[in-house]
């Protein structure tokens, strides 16, 4: 048994709905209790989607067990066939039915139904939702494939399409931004004269997974999702895929080259416009490159922040946190056993240990001991990062529904970066912001609760949540964005053009740390007084720093001395 | 005296011989009972729910408590793994490794729940004893009990009944006369009822559950059964075994309903009729006032309810007899007569009230009625939307405070709103 208050996963079959979800023509049986039917709420309320997931649940009770189990699985079956005529039958259950043994797939597959029927396997004990996912889409691919498949050793066959084309793999429902990352890699595609030949399995019918042969390349675009079929398609078809994540500027100018190099093509054209090194507006298609290099962003070197998220955008993150933006990346992980190995050795380039875990209160722990100013993580880290006071910017699923947002918002491919750019920097304080707070500091209009102008008030919102009167909160936030529970900053208006401060730092000056427990050692009154004479918005560090460094030295009293002896040790 | 008596009686009618009601099976859209942890721990801020469960009832969980507001909130769930089911764990150890585990963290907690799901169920762990077991350790720092939440036992709003109904072996007895309000409502709503009860001269009143699921209500022979919530047939029933009487009267949703509901524990207390009227007539013609605006939004309006939370025959009474909405079908998960009697004689005659649920063969009669209207869980209330229809989701009606004068009118909004909000939009 293992305790779990939040997961970052559903079961394997939230993962086959996605997968389901996303297509056309497809239906899918749960064999599945009638409380499991919670998770179309997943899709109609996060994603906002506007017609149900292709999902029939038998709802069985208790007083079916040992009766008629099975004669509910073919009446949902038959059922489900006649209502909505898919072209294809997806058949699976959910963990309490996988208890009781009724094999719905081979009972579906005895009825006789004239379209293809997909018996799924998704142990429920042992998987979580992206391997649900990743192995449904495996099974209805090498279903509605086994007729195409060559005998083993057969050539490809040469190209015949004048133009070459590509399949993009993985985008599901309830994904990161898929919806949007489709587009920009299309277009992306389009400038090198790639066609798509078919999107799997957004948007795709079964006739569209019968016509992945006839691509010359896919593009493996979600690995958690798509790495099994894509390596089963090239083991068995031959089909190349990708192998680099076009997130980022430099990932994308990589991708690029990559998939010029399947399709044949040149993209020298395409990269011709990127100029990596060069310091201007036209250096590149995305505006990443510049807006990281003006002036402004100066404040955001060596920004502490920490990742945590599935391993495709947490890798990519980190890439993209240290080589394009200039932080420092201070913790690394994954909740994505499967591709542990990836973030394992991205975390030894940033020259740490990944954390690999799917457990919060562990991310929790380790954050808070990390003490980031910025949390580039899942909805489980914005609440982490809220209840610690630290920025945090959403970059994977687990999501919520403020990330699916109704611009256009794709975090691939070189517009993507501009989005990115973007969203990590929203939560930090503004360089400008930053240079005038300094600047202005010993007004006594400012203290430590002001924030920046842009932000809502954080310590509010920290309040707010903890204080929370009744669970109609809880509710009210499934469908609403937390943020609009916050009430506007209190500040008049002519003192938040010029008071600001990053929210995350004046809060951790003053938010414990809720898992530290070792004894601290004390301010004499003179280290405290001077203390306070360091701009608030770096105290906090100051702070931590001091007492970090007078616990290792062993040092029980923190004057005025020691307070400097730390700034010499920590030094930037 | 007399018109008191009158109002009470009113409510005691017998059972309706003919409603027409509609069984239906099928794929039921519902939550599962465990979903009712989600307001039971904010109530009882004492307590601690541990769901022996699956990572699918742990997804439920933080599903329908939406966005994780509480970093560590008082609920979990045990995760069976593939070496529980293999046996290679003893599962009875592995419990108490976690209880104590889990208590260790949060020392403010006094009563533990075990919660079964319905995997915990299949494989046959036995939670009453895995609860005794650890009771023996534990006590008198914190008490162990267990109920199911299991979707092959329960319904969404039935892990309530439940879970009170394992309480109930540990109310202490007693003999006076006293009022004992059933049904989990929101702070804000017990208070306002015990100002009226204080007023109206009735008491003495303990609510169930209670703030703290340590503060245990006594019951015997003279106590008096008054129930907030529809959806507690189990509790009431075993505290009718343990000598409670239960008052027949309609739910406190709206003005008039909850004049009835509080005129039946008057009576019960021989309250003058004059000192009833002195304190319910200004809050009834306060709630009145609240009510005439969304009156004139919902009169003749078509209302279809999905079966969802059980509320469902009251909120039609509600919305049909003080709303002068018009009832086009009432979907109940189960209809729990004995509870919903004085409801049933509340409603039209001609009323079609239906029980179960088949969600195609219902959404196919939705289409059909085309009400302005329809009440739904969170998983229909989207597609319902982008079909045009208008929908309110019934979740909502279980978190948020609706019973009693001052809440009628926000009960009403909620219908209100979303006809509002169809209005306004030009999309
Ligand atoms: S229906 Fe059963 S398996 Fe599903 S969440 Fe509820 S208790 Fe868990």
């Amino acid at each position: 048994m293992q305790l779990t208050l939040w997961t970052y996963e559903g079961p394997p079959h939230v993962g086959a709905m996605r997968i389901a979800a996303a297509m056309r023509g497809v239906h899918l049986v749960l064999h599945a209790p009638q409380g499991d039917t919670y998770a179309d709420l997943l899709f109609t309320m996060i994603e906002r989607n506007d017609r149900r997931p292709p999902v029939t649940y038998t709802t069985f009770q208790a007083r079916d067990l040992g009766g008629d189990t099975a004669n509910l699985v073919k009446a949902a079956i038959s059922d489900a066939y006649e209502r909505f005529s898919p072209q294809a039958l997806l058949v699976g259950e959910s963990c309490t039915a996988e208890l009781i043994q009724d094999q719905p797939g081979a009972l579906a597959r005895g009825m006789g139904i004239p379209v293809p029927v997909v018996p799924l396997e998704l142990p429920s004990y042992s998987k979580k939702e992206n391997w649900g996912a990743a192995e449904t889409l495996y099974q209805l691919t090498r279903a509605l494939l086994a007729d195409r498949i060559p005998a083993p050793g057969t050539p490809r066959p040469a190209r015949r399409a004048e133009r070459p084309s590509a399949n993009i793999l993985g985008p599901t429902k309830l994904g990161f931004r898929c919806r949007d990352d489709v587009v920009e890699i299309t277009r992306l595609l389009g400038q090198l004269g790639i066609d798509v030949n078919a999107v799997i399995p957004l948007g795709a019918s079964p006739e569209d997974i019968k016509r992945i042969p006839d691509a010359d390349f896919n593009i493996d675009l979600y690995p958690e999702i798509s790495r099994v079929t894509s390596s089963w398609l090239q083991r068995t078809f031959g089909i190349p895929h990708t192998t680099v994540i076009p997130m980022g500027v430099r990932a994308t100018r990589e991708f690029v080259a990559e998939v010029a190099k399947l399709a044949g093509v040149d993209a020298s054209a395409v990269l011709a416009r990127e100029h990596p090194g060069e310091a201007s507006l036209d250096s590149s298609q995305s505006r990443l490159p510049w807006y990281s290099r003006s002036v402004d962003s100066t404040y955001l070197t060596g920004k502490r922040v920490f990742i945590f998220a599935d391993a495709t955008h947490a890798v990519a993150a980190a890439r993209i946190a240290r080589d394009e933006m200039g932080f420092t990346v201070v913790g690394l992980g994954t909740y994505s056993r499967e591709f542990a190995r990836d973030v394992r050795e991205a975390a030894a380039s940033h020259g740490l240990t990944a954390l690999i875990t799917d457990d919060y209160l562990e991310v929790e722990k380790a954050i808070a001991e990390a003490a980031p100013e910025l949390v580039l993580g899942t909805q489980m880290e914005r609440h982490i990062s809220k209840r610690l006071g630290i920025a945090c910017a959403v970059i994977s699923t687990p999501i919520h529904v403020q990330d699916a947002p109704a611009r256009y918002s794709p975090v691939y491919g070189f517009e993507g970066a501009n989005v990115i750019f973007d969203t990590w920097v929203h939560p930090l304080v503004m360089g400008l912001e930053e240079h005038l707070l300094q600047m202005f500091r010993e007004d006594f209009e400012f203290h430590d609760n002001a924030v920046a102008s842009h932000l809502p008030n954080m310590a509010k919102v920290a309040n707010v949540a903890a204080a929370a009167p009744s669970a109609a909160a809880s509710v009210e936030a499934m469908v609403a964005p937390a943020e609009n529970a916050v009430v506007a900053a209190a500040l008049p208006p002519a003192q938040a053009i010029t008071a600001a401060v990053s929210a995350n730092e004046s809060i951790t000056t003053t938010a414990p740390a809720p898992t530290n427990t070792v004894s601290t050692p004390v301010w004499t009154p003179d280290g405290e007084r001077e203390l306070q004479k360091i701009p608030f918005f770096v105290r906090g560090k100051a702070r931590r720093n001091t007492e970090r460094f007078a616990k290792e030295q062993g040092v029980a009293a923190i004057t005025v001395e020691t307070l400097y002896d730390a700034k010499a040790h920590f030094g930037r | 005296m007399s018109d008191l008596s009158a109002v009470a009686r009113s409510v005691e009618v017998p059972l309706r011989k003919a409603l027409p009601v509609l069984k239906e099976r099928g794929q039921r859209e519902v939550f599962c009972g465990l979903t009712g942890i989600v307001w039971l721990h904010r109530k009882m801020q004492d307590a601690f729910f541990l769901v022996v469960g699956s990572r699918t009832c742990a997804h439920l969980m933080q599903s329908a408590a939406g966005v994780m507001i509480f970093a560590e909130p008082r609920f979990g769930t045990a995760i069976l793994t593939d070496r529980d089911l293999a046996g290679l764990a003893d599962a009875g150890d592995e419990l108490d490794r976690i209880c104590v585990t889990l208590l260790e963290r949060r020392p403010d907690i006094t009563t533990l729940f075990l919660v079964g799901s319905c995997p915990s169920e299949v494989i046959k762990l036995d939670l009453d004893k895995a609860a005794e077991r650890l009771n023996t350790r534990l006590l008198p720092k914190v008490r162990v009990l267990s109920y199911s939440g299991s979707g092959i036992e329960s319904t969404f709003t039935q892990g309530e009944d439940n879970a009170l109904k394992a309480m109930i072996p540990l109310l202490p007895h007693s003999e006076e006369k006293q009022l004992l309000v059933v049904g989990c409502v929101a702070d804000i709503v017990e208070d306002q009822f015990r100002r009226c009860f204080d007023q109206l001269g009735i008491g003495p009143v303990s609510f169930f559950p209670a703030r703290r699921a340590a503060d245990l209500p006594s019951v015997g022979p003279n106590t008096v059964l008054l129930l907030a919530q529809p959806f507690n047939g189990e509790t009431v029933r075993a505290l009718i075994a343990r000598g409670a009487t239960a008052l027949s009267a309609p739910y406190p949703l709206g003005a008039d309903a909850t004049t009835a509901w509080l005129a039946a524990a008057a009576a019960q207390w021989n309250v003058d009729a004059a000192l009833f009227d002195t304190v319910t007539r200004p809050l009834v013609e306060r709630a009145n006032k609240g009510l005439a605006k969304y009156r004139t939004q919902l009169v003749g309006k078509k209302l279809f309810l999905m079966p969802d939370s059980q509320l469902e025959i009251p909120l039609a009474r509600f919305l049909h007899n003080e709303m002068g909405m018009e009832l086009i079908e009432v979907g109940t998960p189960y209809l729990d007569r004995q509870m919903v009697a004085a409801e049933l004689a509340l409603l039209p005659e001609s009323t079609l009230i239906s029980e179960g649920q088949h969600v195609e063969k219902q959404l196919d009669r939705v289409r059909a009625a085309k009400p302005d209207i329809t009440v739904c869980g969170l998983g229909l209330a989207n597609p319902l939307e982008a079909e045009g229809f208008t929908t309110k989701w019934s979740i909502e009606l279980v978190f948020t405070p609706i019973q009693g004068y001052d809440q009628a009118a926000d009960l009403a909004e909620i219908f209100a709103r979303p006809l509002d909000r169809r209005a306004r939009l030009k999309l």
